[in-house]
């Protein structure tokens, strides 16, 4: 199984993610630059984190328009698994892969601290093998408040395309547990055909010694047959 | 050559946290009688090998739609297209 990470001029987690997927799959990733093209046999393509091209205009959306997104869009709809971490959110949502968008945190402050997650959607590729209903990760930007319309949110919650929702350590998804003001406690979002996954918090940077990288290889089970 | 000045704005109900801290700061300032603020954008886009000032406009809603607006959140408007 090969999985290809895309580096943006300001990426910073793709070195993150290559190590967290070369110690789970024993195999090591693409590192593919954003003027290359993404290897013909690629079976998961990560958008990591960072500042893409300095996150100018709004957050993702030069990188957005981007040659190699134009392929990852080709590869969607294909059905290509592809999960968007952070900055690779805000680019998916940006590319229109996936719904909403994220604004400034209420608070107008960069938040960097460890958060827990309620997993709403537990029947997809990358939640699936997700073992508790509430998991522990770090979230780390200041462009983290999920927006959609009033609409499109009732139409996420009615086809289940909300991953992860901003919960307290037992579930409870409340203004007190949002961390950044993102509507409906809403972390991580679905593709319909629930093939792309975005989401804010950072799977890979969980370095917990005993969890290391236990949370991303269950992200990712089933895709890299880990 | 054209010059198309276009405001990038937040749609109505959504949320402006950047807004809303120039309004408490204004109250800071004893600036008074402000309600509210609203942040957004201004471009001014420079536009070659064109004939018309409606052309200038089409290219400016096309920059606007594609890349400078976000719908979800975001409205634009062309303020205005002059030659220069």
């Amino acid at each position: 199984m090969t999985a290809s990470i895309l580096v943006f001029p300001g990426s910073n987690c793709d070195i993150d993610i290559f190590n967290s997927i070369s110690s789970i799959s024993g195999e090591k990733p693409n590192l593919v630059w954003y003027s290359e093209k993404i290897p013909k046999n690629t079976d998961l393509v990560v958008i990591p984190g960072g500042f893409s091209f300095g996150d100018y205009l709004r957050s993702g959306s030069i990188a957005a328009t981007s040659k190699i997104i134009s392929h990852v869009k080709s590869l969607a709809i294909k059905g290509i698994p592809i999960l968007g971490i952070c900055n690779g959110f805000q680019i998916l949502t940006e590319a229109k892969l996936l719904p909403g968008t994220l604004i400034l945190n209420n608070n107008l402050k960069f938040i960097c601290k460890e958060i827990y997650l309620k997993i709403s959607n537990n029947k997809s590729l990358f939640t699936k093998e997700l073992p508790n209903k509430i998991i522990n990760m770090p979230i780390a930007h200041k462009m983290g408040n999920y927006r959609v319309s009033q609409n499109k949110l009732s139409e996420l919650i009615d086809k289940n395309q909300i991953a992860f929702r901003y919960s307290s350590s037992k579930g409870a998804c409340d203004s007190k547990s949002n961390p950044n003001g993102s509507v409906y406690n809403i972390a991580g979002v679905l593709s319909e055909n629930n093939k792309i996954l975005g989401m804010m918090p950072h799977p890979e940077r969980f370095t917990n010694i005993i969890d290391k990288d236990v949370i991303m290889k269950t992200i990712l089970k089933l895709i890299l047959k880990c | 050559m054209y010059k198309v000045d276009i405001y990038v704005t937040l749609k109505k109900d959504v949320l402006d946290p950047q807004g809303k801290a120039i309004k408490q700061a204004a109250e800071r300032a004893n600036v008074e009688n402000i309600i509210d603020v609203k942040q957004g954008k201004y471009f001014e886009v420079f536009i070659n090998n064109l004939k018309s000032v409606k052309d200038a406009k089409t290219t400016g809603s096309l920059l606007s739609e594609k890349l400078l607006c976000n719908e979800v959140i975001e409205d634009y408007k062309i303020i205005s297209v002059i030659k220069i």
